[in-house]
């Protein structure tokens, strides 16, 4: 592993050797470790077996196909599948495409830095833990809302979603990123 | 862009991530984090709570061909979706809705204009184009409206907003907006309900202008 990595959960590894090499064995890896959890959370919304298994099928081969745009600066390789598969969910239940805002424009040769995808993946992991430390009723509101089960009226009226610690951790990271940015035009 | 200061709120943002926002207010989200890296950010540690909650839903196993399915597709040659950039003053969903299309600007009174992107039963989008120092006169809601500023400015009752604002009014809000001097404004409106003009179109009218 290149000596920049040390210190990425396997997720990521997998991931950046998908992106980069189209590796076949890292994606059995991350197929073997997303597909079951997949299948699970698209179910708790109240699809069956046979149509879930339809979209892990599909949102693997998206995350596939869309290997290049995985930024671990900015985006946890679970964070980056889950939106992918709530925009599958919508364009199937809906049979209509889910606008995206456009994709950042920086250079995708640009330097690692390690620092920062550490400090993403362990922000997450303290964001993992507030999740489990919850009363089983909160954590029950947080999943129906990311699962789709909540309009935006209804998470409004639901406060002390703890989300204050990894928001500022990715903003300091945006910052970060902003000012490499800045200085590679210089 | 730093100078948005009227954002998403988070329960929206929350919302747009989880896909349950009507499409024609994910599109002015969308429009809005292409411009405002404050949301962007804020739009990344929603995802990143669906990330925890993805992975640490129970695991089911999977059937075994569905591997072999998935593996047998990895070179099947396919056509990547289509990447809308901005143009001009228009985000990249923008330029989606309009599906490759050109503005038709249709005329609404007082120099007051209009393009509808997309309608349905769950609200509609548009842009409209309100030349300097006019109103738009007094409306109430029948729902959410949410409007996104991409050239000039407008101000009302609430405060001024500029280039990349984003105003949300609800039915409570009896305002009147009015385009500050300078270049024409020009927003992204969305609505999940029609608009209740006051004055500006007698209300028999507003289903042949579908506001």
């Amino acid at each position: 592993m290149p000596p920049e990595c040390i210190g990425y959960s396997d997720q990521t590894h997998w991931m950046i050797a998908i992106r980069d090499h189209q590796d076949r064995e890292a994606f059995a890896k991350l197929f073997d470790y997303f597909a079951p959890r997949l299948k699970g959370f698209i179910m708790k919304s109240g699809i069956g077996a046979a149509q879930a298994e339809e979209i892990v099928q599909d949102v693997m081969l998206t995350v596939w196909r869309k290997a290049a745009q995985f930024d671990p600066h900015r985006a946890q390789v679970s964070a980056w599948i889950y939106q992918i598969t709530r925009n599958r969910q919508i364009d199937i239940t809906r049979k209509e495409s889910r606008p995206v805002p456009e994709e950042l424009k920086e250079d995708p040769g640009s330097e690692a830095d390690a620092s920062q995808v550490v400090g993403l993946e362990q922000e997450a992991g303290l964001l993992r833990q507030a999740l489990a430390n919850l009363k089983p009723e909160q954590r029950e509101i947080i999943e129906k809302a990311y699962l789709g089960e909540l309009t935006h009226q209804e998470i409004s009226a639901e406060t002390g979603l703890p989300l204050g610690t990894i928001k500022s951790r990715i903003r300091l990271g945006m910052e970060r990123l902003r000012h490499e940015l800045k200085d590679l035009k210089q | 862009m730093s100078a948005v200061t009227h954002h998403i709120p988070d329960a929206m943002l929350a919302a747009y991530a989880a896909g349950t926002l009507p499409h024609a207010f994910a599109v002015v989200v969308a429009s809005h984090v292409s411009l405002c890296d404050h949301c962007r950010v804020a739009l990344a540690a929603h995802q990143t709570v669906g990330g925890v909650v993805l992975e640490d839903s129970d695991a089911v196993p999977v059937s075994s061909s569905l591997k072999d399915n998935l593996f047998a597709q990895l070179d099947a040659p396919f056509v990547p979706e289509p990447v809308y950039d901005r143009s001009g003053i228009y985000p990249g969903p923008v330029m989606e809705a309009l599906k490759g299309r050109a503005l038709k600007w249709k005329t609404l009174g007082m120099g007051v204009r209009q393009d509808i992107l997309t309608e349905d039963a769950h609200g509609s989008v548009r842009l409209l184009y309100i030349p300097p120092g006019q109103a738009v006169p007094d409306h109430g809601h029948n729902g959410l409206e949410m409007t996104l500023v991409l050239q000039g400015s407008f101000s009302d009752e609430t405060g001024r907003f500029g280039v990349g604002d984003v105003e949300i009014a609800d039915e409570d809000l009896e305002h009147t907006p009015i385009a500050d001097a300078g270049d024409p404004c020009i927003c992204l409106a969305a609505t999940d309900a029609r608009l209740r003009f006051n004055a500006f179109l007698p209300r028999i009218l507003q289903p042949i202008f579908r506001i």
